[in-house]
């Protein structure tokens, strides 16, 4: 009964969110363009299973996973744990579990975001099957690992967080001048889509809990910036992927010509 | 009805390998790192069977539902030709899906906190609930805005990188004169507008245009919107902790 309960509250939330969307687009639809829908009936159903898909995931990402996530993220950020394994006093490089951690819980988000698999999807049919799905989402996956394990370290050391996304930009610019012309708007893209309803809450958690516990952090100026991470690694691995797989294309077709 | 159940439980075992990466992450770091025993196992068998079916469920609301409106519209608009038309329609799009973003909301108040704190506005309760607003609302502009740039990049094909190294110069000046406080709130709130709804409607209103219009690539011309909307908050936020 009480499970019943949380999905109808989940459910008229998401309902909340979903309807200025709808309202907007139908509105736009029939009063600007006055066209008919193609396939009215598809359409609305799919709008039926959006919102009931997301309102199953969030009561079951909120029943399951983030009560457990973010226990975590506090336990093994708390000093006592930390100081079971090393001694008194906590160096940068006492953290290991912390960034493993943080890398392995953004990997996983990651592969399971709802709206990186929506553009993977489009990816690959615009891209006529070059781009594959799971090439495009393992490439973003890893990306956000770097970036926040990344990001942790930066609040454990507490240096500015403006330095590492200045660097990160100019790394971004520079891939940019070398990365296959095609990729390039993808890989702009993969950095906002991947950090949505599963990492967010995790990722702060994390953020929130380090900050917390590590000295002479405070909670609510260090605790932000992993998300800024999570949002800009996946731009360069997504880059390093096209030119690595576009470098392989090109191996493999030097390696065939010398074959003949 | 037979090829229909036989899809569904197809998707329905995408969506299971999906998140075994995430199962297998917490029950290591709960077992082998933390020795602690998996509490609440029900609980947590019947969240994952209901993340599994949610993620299903939505997939395919996306193919039906989100991804055809997404282009018909885009298709439409590039028919009536209307420029005027299809940039209000972006700016509706991108400030109507941000405002009520509930990361966003969430981020707001955790930024209202930091700027009582940093002692920027007195630390009461309507101060506080008036700055979240008014930083939501800068967000949602500064997104509206980013939707009208990039379908007007589309439309005249302008290359992306130039005006992300644009955005990105923009950030970095920004910096400079922000106040410290304020940065790392609008670094973070270029991440969290895109929603799970907002992106498969952009991306496809994108690719739809790009298809429509003769010279564009989908592929290089069509991708880029979610770009945009995550690089102006930054710079928007940093201007509003200026500001306000």
């Amino acid at each position: 009964m009480d499970l019943l309960g949380e999905l109808l509250k989940t459910f008229f939330e998401t309902l909340g969110d979903v309807l200025p969307i709808a309202g907007i687009l139908f509105g736009f639809q029939f009063l600007v363009l006055r066209e008919r829908i193609p396939n009215m009936k598809r359409v609305l159903l799919g709008f039926v299973y959006v919102l009931c898909g997301l309102a199953l995931f969030l009561v079951g990402l909120e029943k399951a996973l983030f009560p457990l996530g973010k226990v975590m993220a506090a336990q093994l950020t708390h000093p006592s744990f930390l100081i079971d394994y090393v001694g008194d006093v906590l160096e940068w490089d006492d953290y290991y579990w912390v960034y493993l951690f943080a890398a392995a819980i953004g990997f996983s988000t990651t592969i399971a975001e709802p709206s990186l698999i929506a553009v993977a999807m489009k990816a690959r049919q615009v891209s006529g099957g070059a781009i594959s799905i799971w090439g495009l989402r393992i490439a973003v996956a890893i990306g956000v690992a770097i970036g926040i394990a990344l990001g942790t370290f930066r609040i454990i050391t507490g240096t500015p967080l403006h330095y590492y996304i200045v660097t990160g930009y100019i790394m971004v610019i520079i891939q940019t001048i070398f990365a296959p012309r095609l990729i390039v708007a993808l890989a702009y893209d993969s950095g906002g889509v991947t950090t949505s309803t599963v990492t967010v809450p995790l990722v702060t958690a994390l953020g929130l809990g380090l900050a917390s516990t590590v000295p002479g952090r405070s909670p609510l100026l260090d605790g932000f910036g992993l998300i800024a991470f999570a949002s800009l690694f996946p731009i360069m691995s997504v880059m390093a992927y096209a030119q690595l797989s576009e470098w392989r294309a090109r191996r493999d077709a030097r390696a065939n010509k010398e074959g003949d | 009805m037979k090829k229909q159940l036989l899809a569904f439980l197809a998707t329905l075992l995408n969506s299971l390998r999906d998140l075994t990466p995430i199962i297998f992450v917490v029950a290591f770091f709960q077992l082998a790192v933390l020795q602690q025993p998996l509490p609440n196992l029900g609980g947590l068998l019947v969240g994952t069977l209901l993340v599994i079916l949610g993620l299903t469920l939505f997939i395919r609301g996306l193919n039906l539902g989100l991804f055809p409106i997404g282009e018909a519209m885009a298709y439409a608009f590039a028919r009536k030709g209307s420029v005027f038309w299809l940039l209000t329609f972006a700016f509706a799009l991108g400030f109507g899906t941000t405002i009520a973003e509930p990361a966003l909301i969430a981020v707001a108040e955790e930024a209202a906190k930091v700027a009582a704190e940093a002692g920027v506005i007195t630390n009461i309760e309507a101060e506080r609930e008036d700055y979240a607003w008014w930083l939501r609302l800068t967000v949602a502009l500064s997104v509206g805005f980013a939707i009208i740039i990039g379908v007007l990049r589309i439309l005249r094909g302008w290359p992306i990188h130039w005006l992300i190294i644009a955005g990105y110069v923009g950030v970095v000046i920004m910096t400079e004169f922000a106040p410290q406080e304020i940065i790392g709130i609008a670094y973070d709130s270029g991440g969290v507008t895109t929603s799970t709804i907002t992106v498969p409607l952009v991306t496809a209103l994108g690719v739809g245009l790009a298809s429509s219009i003769r010279g564009r690539n989908p592929m290089t011309d069509g991708f880029g919107l979610i770009a945009f909307a995550s690089l102006t908050p930054m710079i928007f936020v940093m201007a509003f902790g200026m500001i306000y």
